[in-house]
């Protein structure tokens, strides 16, 4: 198909879709991640400059290149902390792996959140959830090949598998709540996230269900985790004495992203079912775009016309031009890609990147892989909301230089309302997402 | 309450975290103590990595009650 041809059926689609979708709106936010628990204290902690990289405290790193990391803080939940206990009861907890712990905590948030409790059979089959991952129970499989290899195979645990099935996070949210929709799960490496989110809504849209519970959970500081990581020189290992200067998106300095670990849930919603309720309407999905680079397993292609293509069609599900959008929460992980990306938006906006901030909030989370795409779309939809654009730590001189204001150090008080946000993952997969306030 | 029922007990407990008192020689792990099926089978594997003893799958079925894992690990314990 020729370029015309693409952009033409393009269009159509989006056309046919425009014309008769439902609206999709955002009722309920869950948040546990390396800045904390909960969505209001992790994005008072956000906007406020902190970090929450440091030494890896879940095991000894020493004998590894990379020895930090950001981890969910343990202690009380009156301090923005997590104790486990009080979310997960502690026999359940050894029949999951972390992820799935972590998935439980930000969907419980979330779905508490949204004041949704759907009591009749119809409304429990109206409501699904769509919560992936983007590596899964790293740290059970690990555990189980060990008994297996000591020749302890019949002492495996009935529950190794459940523990690490990335749609296990799904399947606990559903039983927890039950939930009886469409229950499905997303794997797309660091776009899980956004895929999961784009996706959920758009099963709202075509009418599969009225409620999505969506997003992703990641748990890989483990040592196999950081270890594969390291081997394929993705994480940064400069700053290990210095763990709150290691995540540096754009900066010259920066060596690798920094492992995160988390989840982020949003409660998706059906405007007019949002709206029959008297729910708190957060903002709305309005756009989300698809791409795929068909170039190399690890590294996006040069100019990273990927990540343009899906921003490009993400502006076009949602009608927009470049000139709509105020804040882009970028993918940028601290790695060579940042500046690709900054091209592609650069690119694709013109002129109007004059006008743009844009931000990496990894700066402050490190990188929740799978769960980053959920935890920055809540972020796009705070910084709507308080009119925010959160700050990128440690962006001291920028290997690259632009137009576009990319809120270093400290976060900005300016007008946001339509945020897009980036996600790229591993297989040269990438998604956009664009949202506004209501 | 011998040695071993003390350990069957304690072990019942601690995996499917019930209360003690709930834990009677009569309760039945799924009808009594809300185990499914993947408990029952962990929970005969903690009792044959704590008494060190062999349960194979045909036997582990009809072990269904504390009573009847305390006789079978008491009879292999004896033989």
């Amino acid at each position: 198909m020729d370029v015309s041809n693409r952009e033409r059926a393009g269009l159509l689609l989006s056309a046919g879709v425009n014309s008769e979708r439902r609206r999709v709106v955002v009722t309920g936010m869950g948040i546990v991640g390396p800045l904390g628990l909960g969505v209001e204290n992790v994005w008072s902690r956000l906007t406020a400059g902190e970090s929450g990289i440091g030494r890896i405290t879940q095991f000894d790193p020493s004998d590894l290149p990379a020895q930090i990391a950001g981890e969910v803080p343990k202690g009380p939940t009156s301090e923005g902390k997590l104790t486990l206990e009080e979310w997960v009861p502690v026999k359940d907890q050894r029949k999951m792996d972390r992820f799935i712990h972590m998935g439980l905590v930000a969907a419980t948030e979330a779905v508490e959140d949204s004041g949704w409790k759907p009591q009749s059979e119809e409304d429990k089959c109206r409501t699904g959830v769509m919560i992936g991952s983007g590596i899964g129970g790293l740290q059970t499989i690990y555990d189980a090949s060990i008994t297996v290899h000591e020749g302890r195979a019949r002492r495996l645990s009935p529950f190794f598998i459940p523990s690490a099935l990335i749609n296990l996070v799904s399947g606990h949210v559903s039983i927890k709540y039950g939930f009886q929709g469409p229950n499905h799960s997303v794997v797309t490496a660091c776009a899980t996230g956004v895929h999961a989110i784009g996706d959920a809504a758009r099963l709202i849209m075509f009418g599969d269900a009225d409620v999505m519970v969506a997003g992703g959970a990641e748990a890989t500081v483990c040592p196999l985790g950081i270890a594969g990581f390291c081997s394929a020189r993705a994480l940064s290992t400069g700053f290990n004495e210095t763990p709150q200067a290691a995540s540096r998106p754009w900066d010259k300095d920066r060596d690798g992203f920094v492992m995160g670990e988390g989840s982020g849930v949003v409660v998706l919603e059906e405007y007019e079912h949002a709206k029959a309720r008297g729910a708190k309407i957060y903002g709305e999905i309005i756009g989300y775009g698809m791409s795929g680079d068909a170039y190399h397993i690890t590294a996006p292609a040069e100019g990273h016309y990927g990540a343009y293509r899906a921003m490009r069609a993400a502006l076009q599900s949602a009608g927009l031009t470049t000139a709509d959008i105020q804040y882009v929460n970028a993918h940028g992980t601290s790695t060579m890609a940042d500046d690709m990306e900054l091209e592609a938006v650069e690119r694709l906006f013109g002129d109007d990147a004059r006008k743009l901030a844009m931000s990496s909030t990894k700066s402050a989370t490190g990188h929740l892989l799978g769960a980053a795409g959920a935890v920055e779309a809540i972020f796009s939809i705070l910084a709507i909301r308080d009119n925010v654009a959160p700050p990128t730590l440690n962006l001291d001189d920028p290997s690259r230089e632009s137009v576009i204001d990319r809120v270093a150090h400290t976060a900005q008080q300016r007008p946001i309302n339509v945020a897009l946000s980036n996600s790229f993952g591993f297989g040269g997969t990438n998604a956009s997402l664009i949202v506004r306030g209501v | 309450m011998s040695e071993i029922a003390d350990k069957v007990k304690k072990i019942v407990v601690e995996h499917l975290g019930v209360e003690e008192s709930k834990v009677t020689p009569e309760a039945s792990f799924i009808d009594d103590l809300g185990a499914d099926s993947l408990d029952t089978v962990e929970l005969v594997m903690a009792f044959e990595e704590a008494f060190n003893v062999e349960i194979p799958e045909d036997a582990a079925e009809k072990i269904t009650t504390v009573k009847d894992a305390i006789d079978y690990i008491e009879k292999q314990k004896v033989a």
